[in-house]
């Protein structure tokens, strides 16, 4: 049974079903939830395979150079081990995502610092992480480049001809036409430092591989099918011969989006040297210096407005570093590049966009995938244009919001409802923001405590960007099995957000059955069909709608083929599901992505329908400086956002909520301390993030309007709330301090270079 | 081999254990390997993020801290002994209901924390609670919904002991 039209999303579709919901938009309990809880959930480190032996990893220790002697010193028995170097993959020497630059193994050179280029298996754990100081290898180091000035200046080129990972150029109506007219211009620069996931659990995997079977992977990962993709090319196999299956995963937030294709593809290597399952779980000191983190950027804004505070021309100017290899960047440069002007109409917009390769580990996936980059240089840059021009920033904003009917930068129309201003309001209402700033801006004078207000406001684009989700050409749906459970069939993940709940939740919905008879089938690419990958906020929006077509499209064809009646209990569902399984077989209904109508990006103009949807939202931060210990501690927080339809509350509100905290880590606690390319900091000892003592009230409203082409109404929502706090954060720190910060982290070290600046008279003023 | 090692006994949910290890093997080794309770999560193996916490002797812990043979003759209490024959502890009712657990790896440290908080301090202030779970990180819900899970357990044990007074 494979949709075609009658619930298809061609065309446009009146939505009545949110008044009437049984189980969307209920709090139901997380469907795993008592498992996790019971500590019953088993994690790729809880699993066992019979005969299992364990892997390690010997890496780089340069950021550069030619590898000269791999070197393994005889006082250990090397019989004893699998030893797997470059020579030993069978297919290609790549991990396949985008481009393929990124080897699985260095082969004769290295392009970071702990880059993988031996790897060791071997039945006892300790004695495997032994063995990896065991392995000498000697170099002839090569220049290196560490930043993205260093990298601009094309001295070494470390990367292809010119050191640049990818470039766009976005432009609309005619920047430079409009300086010469302006009333004022303002301009600024703007930084943001990498970011570690911290996901809990670190990345993990067991792989197994037999001649006939060939090779199957356990693991904590976002996206089965990226696994699937990449160990097909390591191992030139076919696609049946390659089986990945995700395990409860304890975090991602983007971290397992990319790396565990690496990962899999080492311990699978392993596997097959050895001839036992091998699993391989980093320990916190090498998942921090090995895999993945946020991109660090440098932004520089040039604005135009006329005497009214109203924008005539954005000139930016984006780089990313990308690190040694492309990986994601190209997109994560995208979903940069697009979100770089904000919430705002401006007639005339050019975005010069680039990310450049540096000799650091490359840098991934996260959380926001570029916005909050954006966002930051943004929000930012519109507080500094408020004190430069004299306006008030709430009404600067105000002034420029996008509404409907307006174009984007990229000439996308607003055609769905935007209201930035109702949820402006209602931020202000909420945080009772003016008697606050009033009320700071009177205590502060005679306190070393010094309180500031601030607030962002942005969208966040659902979905992948431009033509993405039609190259996914995803399939999802759900079947019945003989002992009468529905299962929900995508590749789609849980790793905490919420996937299992709001899946299943969508299915009963649409099928009228209750939540307890709906389960989800395995994420296992041998039974499931490719619904995606598990990220870009696109779950409930994009997978989610697949759910209810298919849910509603089995109904159809029970009450076609099997005599099931226009209103049935849950015994008669499934009894019409066995009258069913009698005549025709399986009970499957699955159905393939449909583009919402009018959507067209074109990806030659860099033009078009950049997202299907955006989510809105506004944050205000409180902050609290302390001009005696230079700390930063953010007292009070409020997030008003429009989502789409909230399926799950209790759930929602958990994502906006976490979502908030990681962002205020990523302003003011979590600095990743590079030397010579190798992360410093890679411990939790030393790489903070906000702890249960750091975390503010975080108060969170929706504004809900479904969209018609989502999931019962849905939109994104996990990486929305990643976007605001660093911007609001500062903003408030400079309503507070009056000092403009343009870079995170913003550590106390950072705010006493500052603030020791500031005139002594006021410090001794408030002894 | 693993015979030639001192036995080691303790108590774990309950239960006498004797397991013969190298003394200086973690705790939290001891329960997930050789006693096979991999409710117990590793997170860092330094003692900051909490995830491998258990109670010993009424104390928390944090079990990759801790070499078995200080575990010698101690009572253990793992995420595997909250629930008391299926009925969830009323903390773990209180997770479920709130959303206290999103990806579930920090849960079982997080139940241990906040069940000894609850024992010492039945009626915690929402700045009590915060101090007492400051040692186990949580990286998904932004500890708001832990907060309020705790909250509602510890209300929710007032009405059991207001139901048996009545």
């Amino acid at each position: 049974m494979l949709c075609h039209n009658p619930f298809g999303d061609s065309g446009t579709r009146i939505m009545t079903t949110h008044a009437t919901t049984r189980i969307v938009g209920d709090s139901v309990p997380r469907k795993e939830g008592v498992d996790k809880l019971l500590g019953r959930a088993r994690y790729v480190d809880d699993i066992e395979r019979e005969g299992m032996w364990h892997g390690a990893t010997v890496r780089s220790t340069i950021p550069r150079g030619l590898i000269q002697t791999i070197a393994f010193d005889r006082r250990i028995d090397w019989t004893e081990f699998a030893v797997v170097t470059a020579d030993d993959i069978p297919g290609q020497n790549h991990i396949q995502l985008i481009v393929a630059d990124q080897p699985c193994l260095a082969d004769g050179r290295v392009n970071h610092c702990d880059e993988a280029i031996v790897l060791l298996a071997h039945p006892d754990k300790r004695k495997v992480r032994e063995a990896v100081d065991a392995v000498r290898i000697e170099y002839e180091p090569l220049p290196p480049v560490f930043t993205i000035e260093e990298s601009e200046r094309r001295n070494p080129v470390v990367w292809g001809a010119d050191n640049l990972l990818k470039s766009f150029l976005l432009e609309k109506g005619n920047v430079d036409s409009a300086w010469a007219h302006a009333a004022h211009i303002v301009e600024g620069e703007y930084r943001t430092g990498a970011q570690e996931h911290l996901y809990i659990e670190n990345n993990g995997v067991i792989a197994e591989w037999s001649e006939q079977n060939g090779v199957t992977v356990w693991g904590s990962l976002q996206c089965p099918f990226y696994v699937h993709k990449s160990l097909l090319a390591v191992f030139d196999l076919p696609e049946d011969k390659v089986r990945v299956i995700q395990t409860e995963t304890g975090g991602a937030f983007g971290g397992k989006e990319d790396y565990p294709s690496v990962l899999a593809a080492h311990a699978a290597l392993l596997a097959m040297k050895s001839g036992h399952p091998v699993k391989m779980v980093y320990d916190r000191i090498e998942d921090l210096a090995a895999t993945t983190k946020r991109h660090p950027s440098r932004i520089g804004h040039r604005t135009a407005l006329d005497e009214n505070g109203k924008l005539l021309a954005m000139d930016i100017d984006l780089a990313t570093d990308g690190g040694a290899y492309s990986t994601l960047s190209s997109t994560v440069l995208s979903r940069a590049t697009l979100h770089s002007t904000g919430p705002y109409v401006c007639p005339n917009v050019r975005v010069r966009s680039h990310s450049w390769a540096t000799n650091t580990v490359p840098y991934g996936a996260f959380r926001g995938f570029g916005a909050p980059q954006a966002i930051f240089a943004i929000e930012r840059h519109m507080d500094e244009i408020a004190s430069a021009i004299g306006i008030d920033p709430i009404e600067l904003r105000r002034r420029n919001f996008l509404h409907d009917g307006d174009t984007t930068a990229t000439e996308q129309v607003m055609r769905e409802p935007v209201i930035m201003d109702r949820l402006l309001d209602r931020a202000l209402a909420e945080s009772d923001y003016h008697t606050r700033r009033a009320q700071f801006a009177r205590d502060n004078r005679a306190s070393p405590i010094k309180r500031g207000i601030g607030i962002a406001a942005f969208y966040h684009g659902s979905g992948f960007t431009g033509s993405g989700e039609r190259y996914l050409n995803s399939l999802a749906g759900v079947d019945v099995t003989p002992e009468g459970k529905v299962r929900v069939l995508v590749s789609s993940t849980e790793f905490g957000q919420g996937t299992n709940t709001v899946l299943t939740q969508i299915a009963a919905e649409s099928i009228g059955i209750p939540y307890d008879d709906v389960t989800m089938a395995p994420a296992d690419t041998g039974i499931v069909p490719n619904s995606g990958p598990t990220v870009a906020s696109r779950t409930s929006m994009v997978v989610g709608r697949l759910i209810e077509r298919a849910g509603l499209q089995l109904v159809a064809i029970l009450r076609d083929a099997a005599g099931l009646s226009e209103h049935f209990s849950r015994e008669e569902f499934f009894a019409a599901c066995e009258r069913y399984r009698a005549i025709k077989g399986d009970v499957v209904s699955l159905c393939r992505y449909e583009p919402p109508p009018g959507i067209f990006w074109d990806d030659q103009k860099y033009r078009g329908e950049a997202y299907p949807a955006f989510a809105w939202s506004v944050h205000v931060a409180q902050v609290a400086v302390d001009t005696v210990t230079y700390t930063a501690e953010v007292e009070e927080f409020w997030a008003v956002q429009e989502v789409g339809r909230v399926l799950n509350p209790v759930l929602a509100g958990g994502q906006i909520e976490g979502g908030v905290a990681q962002g205020i880590g990523y302003a003011l606690y979590e600095k990743v301390l590079l030397q010579n390319g190798h992360m410093a900091n890679n411990q939790m000892t030393n790489y903070i993030m906000p702890t249960a003592e750091d975390v503010p009230p975080i108060h969170v409203f929706f504004e809900q309007i479904p969209f018609q082409h989502g999931g019962y109404g849905a939109k994104g929502i996990g990486e929305l709330p990643h976007d605001g706090p660093a911007p609001a954060i500062l903003n408030a720190i400079k309503d507070a301090t009056g000092i403009s910060f343009h870079a995170i982290p913003l550590l106390p070290e950072d705010l006493f270079a500052e603030l020791a600046k500031q005139s002594p008279a006021e410090e001794t003023a408030t002894v | 081999m693993s015979a030639s090692w001192p036995a080691i006994r303790l108590t774990v949910n309950g239960e006498t254990r004797t397991v013969n290890v190298p003394p200086m093997k973690r705790l939290l080794d001891v329960l997930r390997e050789d006693l096979h309770l991999t409710g117990t999560k590793e997170g860092c193996g330094e003692g900051e993020c909490g995830s491998c916490s258990v109670l010993m002797n009424g104390e928390l812990v944090n079990s990759c801290l801790v070499p078995a043979l200080q575990a010698e003759g101690a009572t253990i209490q793992t995420v595997e002994g909250l629930a008391v024959n299926g009925e969830l502890h009323p903390l773990q009712k209180a997770f479920l209901a709130r959303g206290g657990a999103q990806c579930g790896i920090c849960t079982p440290g997080m139940l241990m924390a906040a069940a000894q908080l609850l024992t010492v301090n039945p009626h915690p202030t929402l700045a009590e609670i915060r101090e007492g779970l400051a040692g186990n990180l949580c990286r998904c819900t932004g500890f708001i919904r832990i907060f309020e899970s705790v909250v509602e357990a510890a209300a929710s044990h007032e009405d059991k002991q207001a139901a048996h007074a009545r």
